[in-house]
């Protein structure tokens, strides 16, 4: 029924202009997607579109009917009535009929979507400025997803590839067969979580948590993308859901723990000033270097240099308020997310020191830890 | 106001007529004149707000960053919706309520006609500030029309506080218009003209007119908490202070959805004006279109949620929301029923303002539908914020409140200047904006349907297809606007036949009871209506 349905959709929509053969090129319809969620919410769709179908074809055949045959033009006298109450009546209450008739099959549609008990598998689908972090609570890893479509790509200088926009650095593994529930939230603006394939699209919203739920019967990859109005990078903050056999799910998440794990224990590690000088010089090259110059030095007034500077040599907790937070609205962005507290400290280090900056501080990843709980 | 009756010719009597130079436009209280400034105004903004969307096609056209920047793109999206809404269609309903109510209710001019010159002229300074903001430091407002807090406040660029300002200004203005169109129909209609024999377009607009006075300030009250997040360090807004972002969202669409009917139910008057008039048959179910405008306006004030069914609301509310939103199709069923009954046996002619008339039924009843689908909560988590609801709201627009516009402008224009406009061209104006229309806006259901989000300036490869054939038809749509505008100026300035008093045969009413063009002064004495 269903797919009999969605055919008869997309050929009643594909006499708009499109040949039969172009239809994969052409997509039309909403897609049924891979859970019972997703597929009630087509089915729901379809029905609604049947019904909007029916009536548009009574109303504007009565209405062509008379565009052609009451004209004029060809000397057609009007009738001169203007009420009957039957009529009046009939077409209230039968449209009110339909409606009731509709909402039924849409209410428990809802019902299930809203009910996110007993799920096997919590993660935490958290949306920044232009990026998506999931954390696995049950296992406590957790890690960033970003946009890996290229520059190049997206300014024209490279062919586009299949998936352009709809990729990302690191996709959100999930098990199939399984009821994982996903808790909805932001660090900043509102965004939104959105997976057409699963039927899942939940406001993230600053200071909220909102839930939502999928069951994946089949593995595959899933894409999706953010659909509220974030900012600049709105278009390019896609979602990719990567549902695998749980056997493999069970394999990639032992990775992650022990990699976890492993940043646990450098960060609560007793680092020495040596050790972090050294890990700090490293850091400081690949993320830093590049625009405050190997020998701190900086390009004034773009970049400002880093010997010498008060920040760097004085004021601690500014030191860290920048590193950690950036400076919006210059080129010296936010490293809080982008580095590991190990890496954080190390670099901080490093500036505090090196150079002739010689202040013999050192910041650990534990005080860099309590700094970004307390924010 | 000299005490001379104006019965005789008195065209070399100065004191009756329009004042010379720029002063008589400055200073005027004459309805007609108001109603001429309101409508210019209009189709200025319409001109500016369509070229932002002309270049918001263009970057559309194809995948890739072609033509501008995100983030400017961004200020186009924003800009583009609120000069639309704010500049283009409110402001031409007001042009035509100021034309047409007077002369449709026996009065001879509108009730408070200091204030009505007042309440125009602080439209151009509202949008002066407005545009201005482009070119300040960070730019526009970039955080859509829609401007979601807390993108709008914490994370909004320097120059939102002008953009709260110019919200303020137009808010007033439209207060002070509909407070202006309730005064003249409550208490200047002529002898005889009971409240249900009134046209419906008066009553449409009088209904309106209440819509506005409840929710622009409402719309105030959101700026005005904005403006305090921003500058004085409160926290409505701001989950970080206590605040919470949602309560934007549910204070903007409790003005926001009585709002999109601020912009339709005027069109709704204007088009059950000209379908009879040119079904030569009295409009079907009188009574029962005031009563559905009346209904529909009710409605508006409870279905606002269906804007944020995924914001998280609790499953109760989800549910009232969704069997509100899904109720309004009744009375909004039975305009299009009666419509289409009026033509029905009728005797049909097709001049522009019937052909913009027709189009508007069918394309609205098609906006509609989405609508209705958009109601079902569980299915708008698919098309919630993609190219389907942008679809979705581009018919009720587009076809709705501006071909509604445009069958007005072209019903009355005779009125207005004494002289008929080309039927030939606006026949063409026609075809072509109902083209180009529906090339440009069809094919983003498909882009919904398919998964492109909306306010994007790149996509996926997918959608490639269809939104260059949408650009194409935007371009068209675009250009055509300007033959509009030919056309409109021919016919001010008397290129064509003399309107004769009532240039279409099957229309009713006491505007064309009066020559045309109507005079500078009108229903100086009130006209018996039996
Ligand atoms: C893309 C260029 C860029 C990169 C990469 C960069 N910075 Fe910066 N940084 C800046 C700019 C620009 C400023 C000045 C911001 C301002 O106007 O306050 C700055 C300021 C600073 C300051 C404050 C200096 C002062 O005296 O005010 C510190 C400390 C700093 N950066 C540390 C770092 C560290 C640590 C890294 C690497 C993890 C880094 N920066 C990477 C551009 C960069
Ligand atoms: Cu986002």
């Amino acid at each position: 029924m269903r797919v009999q349905l969605s055919r008869a959709g997309s050929l009643m929509a594909g006499l708009f202009l499109v040949p039969q053969s172009a239809l994969a090129a052409w997509e039309l319809n909403m897609t049924p997607g891979v859970t019972d969620v997703s597929k009630d919410i087509y089915s729901l769709h379809m029905i609604i579109f049947w019904i909007c179908v029916a009536i548009g074809v009574v109303v504007f055949g009565v209405m062509f009917w008379s565009i052609i045959a009451h004209r004029k033009s060809k000397g057609y006298k009007p009738a001169n009535f203007h009420e009957h109450t039957w009529v009046e009546v009939l077409w209230t209450v039968i449209p009110f009929g339909i409606l009731v008739a509709m909402a039924v099959p849409a209410t428990g549609t809802l019902l299930d979507i809203y009910d996110t008990k007993d799920a096997d598998i919590d993660i935490q689908v958290t949306g920044y400025q232009w990026k998506w972090q999931y954390s696995y609570l049950d296992k406590e890893f957790s890690f960033f997803s970003n946009l890996a479509t290229s520059k190049e790509e997206i300014y024209n200088r490279l062919d586009k590839n299949e998936n352009y926009l709809l990729e990302v650095d690191n996709p959100l593994v999930i098990p199939v067969d399984t009821k994982v529930r996903f808790m909805i939230t932001s660090k900043d603006v509102i965004h939104s979580w959105w997976v057409p394939d699963l039927g899942v699209k939940k406001d993230a919203i600053p200071g909220f948590i909102n839930e939502s739920w999928a069951r994946v019967e089949e593995p595959g990859i899933y894409r999706g993308q953010c659909t509220e109005l974030c900012g600049k990078d709105h278009g390019f903050m896609p979602v990719v859901v990567k549902a695998v056999p749980k056997d493999e799910y069970e394999e990639w998440a032992a990775k992650k723990v022990a990699a976890a794990e492993k940043e646990r224990r450098l960060t609560s590690k007793d680092w020495s000033l040596e050790e972090l000088m050294e890990r700090g010089e490293g850091v400081y090259n690949t993320a830093c270097a590049s625009c405050h110059q190997a020998d701190g030095s900086g390009a004034p007034p773009a970049f400002p240099a880093l010997k010498d500077s008060t920040v760097a040599t004085e004021n601690m907790d500014q030191h860290l308020d920048i590193v950690v937070n950036g400076v919006s609205g210059t080129a010296m962005q936010a490293f809080g997310e982008q580095l590991s507290e190990v890496d954080l400290a190390a670099v901080i280090t490093y500036e505090r020191n090196a150079w002739g900056n010689d202040t013999g501080e050192k910041v650990t990843p534990k005080q860099i830890l309590d700094y970004k709980n307390a924010q | 106001m000299s005490a001379v009756i104006d019965t005789h010719d008195h065209s070399h009597d100065e004191h009756h007529g329009p004042a010379k130079g720029f002063t008589r436009w400055l200073l005027t209280t004459n309805h007609k004149d108001i109603g001429s400034m309101y409508l210019i105004f209009s189709f200025a903004m319409f001109l500016l707000g369509g070229s932002m969307a002309m270049v918001i096609r263009a970057e559309l056209f194809q995948p890739g960053l072609q033509i501008v920047e995100p983030a400017f793109f961004n200020q186009m999206t924003t800009m583009h919706g609120l000069i639309m809404v704010f500049g283009a269609v409110m402001p031409a309903f007001v042009g035509l309520a100021n034309w047409m109510i007077p002369m449709m209710v026996g009065a001879p001019d509108m009730a408070l006609p200091r204030m009505n010159n007042w309440s125009f002229w602080l439209l151009p300074a509202a949008f002066l500030i407005l545009v201005s903001t482009l070119f300040m430091e960070g730019g526009g407002p970039n955080f859509g029309w829609t401007f979601y807090a807390p993108l709008s406040t914490t994370y909004g660029p320097p120059s939102t506080t002008f953009f709260i300002f110019a919200i303020h200004i137009m808010g007033i203005s439209s207060i002070m218009g509909a407070i202006n169109v309730i005064a003249t129909i409550m208490n200047l209609r002529a002898p005889g003209m009971t409240l249900m024999k009134m046209p419906l377009f008066v009553w449409t607009w009088l209904i309106t007119a209440f819509l506005l006075i409840a929710v622009m300030p409402v719309l105030a009250g959101v700026v005005t908490m904005m403006l305090m997040d921003i500058n004085f360090g409160t926290s409505f807004f701001d989950a970080a202070g206590g605040g919470d972002p949602v309560l934007f969202q549910h204070v903007f669409w409790f003005f926001g959805h009585p709002e999109v009917y601020i912009m339709i139910l005027p069109a709704f008057g204007a088009v059950s004006e000209i379908i009879p008039a040119f079904s030569r048959k009295p409009l079907f179910g009188y009574a029962s279109m005031v009563y559905a405008v009346a209904a529909i306006a009710l409605l508006s004030f409870v279905v606002w949620a269906h804007h944020m069914f995924t914001v998280g609301l609790p499953i109760a509310g989800q549910l009232f929301f969704m069997y509100c939103t899904m109720l309004i199709a009744v009375p909004t069923g039975v305009k299009v029923f009666n419509w289409v009954a009026t033509m029905f046996r009728g005797a049909l002619s097709f001049e522009a303002p019937m052909l913009f008339a027709v189009a508007f039924i069918i394309l609205f009843t098609i906006g509609g539908f989405s609508g209705l689908m958009l109601a079902i909560a569980p299915a708008d988590f698919q098309y919630h914020d993609t190219y389907f609801v942008v679809a979705h709201f581009h018919y009720v627009l587009v076809p709705g409140a501006i071909f509604g516009i445009f069958a007005s402008a072209y019903f009355w224009l005779p009125k207005w200047t004494g002289t008929m406009y080309d039927e030939t061209l606006a026949k063409t104006h026609f075809w072509m904006s109902f083209i180009g229309m529906n090339l440009a806006f069809f094919p983003m259901h498909f882009l919904g349907l398919a998964g492109m989000p909306r306010r994007i300036p790149d996509y996926a490869l997918q959608f490639a297809d269809f939104n260059m054939i949408s650009s194409v038809g935007a371009f068209m749509f675009g250009a055509t606007q300007l033959l509009f505008l030919y056309i409109v100026v021919k016919c001010i300035r008397g290129g064509g036949e003399k309107a004769p008093a009532k240039p279409w045969d099957g229309a009713e009413g006491l505007e064309w009871t009066l020559p045309s063009p109507a005079p500078y002064h009108t229903f100086a004495t009130p006209p018996e209506v039996k």
